[in-house]
């Protein structure tokens, strides 16, 4: 360069180059945005830790042996004691028995989308109804059931027609998230298989799906605590009782939402403790279920063996 | 073990796009065969076709005859599945399985495809290993995962695992292009080591690369971008490189373009 000049930078440092510092309005640009995401991060942080803490003050003092292993059969609203043993157990069935519904459903379709459907009219078809149902209200999943399964077909009240409706709940989180799992392996590995002359198949079982296993557990997870914590499915069709029912089959159920919205209506100070013991059990049950799932992934996960 | 593929009048499609057009040769048993061109003229997309991999990509199809000594691999009544069996293909990058050991991903494509009891695997997994001039990096480690290793590594891990399932022709889609030159150099030997055995076609957009380990050459041109990539020329590797019959070759191989 024949006319290279010297840059007057607007700080008033002189250079040959013409790089500048960072500009004082860029500077401020850049603190005001970061404590505009510090603020949403709070914003975002705060009600879920005094969701918790509360529920943690609240339930922690009736969190006793007596709670997990006792149900509420012949104890009033005013009767200290009492537990949710019945409720866990229920939920605990109801949640397995959904799982095992829509998690294969869930799983087969989200694969017949990324590797069958290849664009065509049904895999477009399927996919508008995913999206419909993600946005069905669960009590609307609940009354289907119940008018289905319970009414016109005459079943009876119990955990598996909660369950039903839990699955239907279930099964678009599920397709969703697995197909973005599945659609991120990459090309490369499914011909990699192919290539070995490994029918397609296979290739699925045997390279695309451990390949996507760990996201697909996380989805199968997210699901499972979505619906762990719904209330108004069951009260349409596992009903409500006391007594414990460990048939999810035959009769009516518990669940620990329905227990905590029992006990919470009644108006006395041992119910709605009661009621905030059964919440902070049915977080524990979910956290619980989250850490075994990670586990799961990281006893799978090829770091490990590195 | 080693065979000859005829091709003749080959028509390529992505949709109704045509990729390749009339694409006819011979490519001979226990030898290597070097494809090189421009990029977009097709020669991966006839690599592809080779082993009726093509047609994994949705929209493709193939018109036109590959046979491999008298079997029309495109046949009514050939499963594709046994194709790529016989004929087997190493990648541009590498793309060891993430899931699985070194041993797993050797073992791949024969556990994939049949019963074998561990005493015949560990054989054919050491055996296909030092093929690939692998065996003795990674012979104490052979539990770890594939995706451990260096790019060079991992390239001839991808190969050990192709020769594993003893093909007849081993198809590569320019293995060398994500290496750096010494690991090249060992896939490069490796290649020629390979051909005693197998009928090799390599990809390549080095034409070093095509100089050293070819025994013949094919090139492919395209006459503009978006009509089909066409064969020019394909004769010994020397004469290619030094007495070429169409001004076309030379001056790709010369650098005038391309």
């Amino acid at each position: 360069m024949t006319t290279q000049t010297r840059t007057q930078t607007r700080t008033g440092i002189r250079t040959t180059t013409g790089i500048q510092p960072v500009s004082a309005a860029r500077r401020a640009k850049d603190r005001l945005v970061q404590a505009l995401v510090y603020l949403a991060f709070a914003l975002a942080v705060i009600p879920l830790l005094s969701v918790l803490w509360l529920v943690v003050k609240n339930g922690i003092g009736r969190f006793d042996l007596e709670f997990l292993t006792h149900s509420m059969r012949n104890i009033g609203a005013r009767d200290a004691g009492g537990g949710a043993y019945h409720a866990i157990i229920g939920t605990l069935e109801q949640v397995l028995l959904a799982s095992l519904i829509a998690v294969p459903i869930g799983l087969l379709t989200a694969i017949y989308l990324v590797e069958y459907g290849e664009g065509g009219r049904l895999s477009r078809i399927i996919s508008f109804f995913v999206d419909v149902m993600t946005g069905v209200p669960s009590v609307v999943s609940g009354l289907f059931i119940l008018a289905f399964w319970i009414l016109v077909l005459g079943m009876p009240f119990s955990g598996f027609a909660g369950a039903l409706a839990l699955s239907i709940l279930m099964m678009p989180v599920v397709v969703r998230s697995a197909e973005e799992m599945l659609r991120l392996v990459p090309r490369e590995l499914r011909e990699a298989s192919y290539a070995l002359g490994v029918p397609k198949w296979r290739t699925i079982v045997k390279v695309v799906l451990p390949t996507a296993f760990t996201g697909i557990v996380t989805g199968v997870m997210l699901a499972v605590a979505r619906v762990a914590g719904e209330t108004a499915p069951l009260l349409l069709t596992v009903f409500i009782t006391d007594s414990i029912n460990n048939n999810p089959f035959d009769g009516p159920q518990m669940g620990l939402p329905l227990y905590v919205f029992d006990q919470a209506g009644r108006p006395t100070d041992t119910a709605i403790n009661r009621a905030w013991t059964g919440a902070l059990t049915l977080i524990l049950i979910v956290m619980l279920l989250n850490l075994v799932a990670r586990l799961i992934t990281w006893w799978r996960s090829p770091a490990r063996r590195r | 073990m080693a065979k000859q593929i005829e091709v003749a009048g080959l028509d390529a499609y992505y949709g109704s796009h045509k990729a390749i057009e009339g694409i006819s040769m011979t490519i001979e048993p226990r030898s290597v065969t070097a494809f090189i061109g421009p990029s977009g003229c097709g020669k991966s997309t006839f690599l592809r076709t080779l082993n009726r991999m093509h047609e994994v990509i949705p929209g493709a199809r193939v018109v036109g005859k590959v046979r491999l000594e008298d079997q029309d691999l495109y046949g009514a009544d050939v499963d594709p599945v046994s194709v790529r069996r016989t004929i087997g293909m190493v990648f541009q990058r590498p793309n060891p399985f993430p899931t699985m050991s070194i041993f797993d991903n050797v073992a791949a494509g024969l556990r994939l495809n049949g019963r074998y009891s561990r005493s015949e695997l560990e054989g054919i997994v050491e055996e296909s290993l030092k093929g690939a001039n692998l065996w003795n990096e990674v012979k104490d480690r052979l539990n770890k995962p594939g995706a451990g290793l260096s790019g060079g590594q991992q390239q001839r891990l991808c190969i050990a695992r192709a020769i594993a399932v003893r093909p007849q022709v081993l198809l590569m889609d320019e293995p060398c292009s994500a290496l750096d030159p010494i690991s090249t150099l060992a896939i490069e030997d490796l290649i020629s080591q390979l051909k005693q055995d197998y009928t090799i076609v390599i990809v390549t957009h080095n034409m070093q690369q095509a100089a050293r380990v070819s025994d013949k050459t094919a090139f492919f041109n395209l006459a503009a971008q978006g009509q089909p990539g066409k064969l020019v020329e394909m004769d010994d590797t020397s004469k290619i490189f030094t007495n070429p019959a169409e001004k076309a070759t030379e001056d790709y191989i010369t650098g005038r373009f391309g």
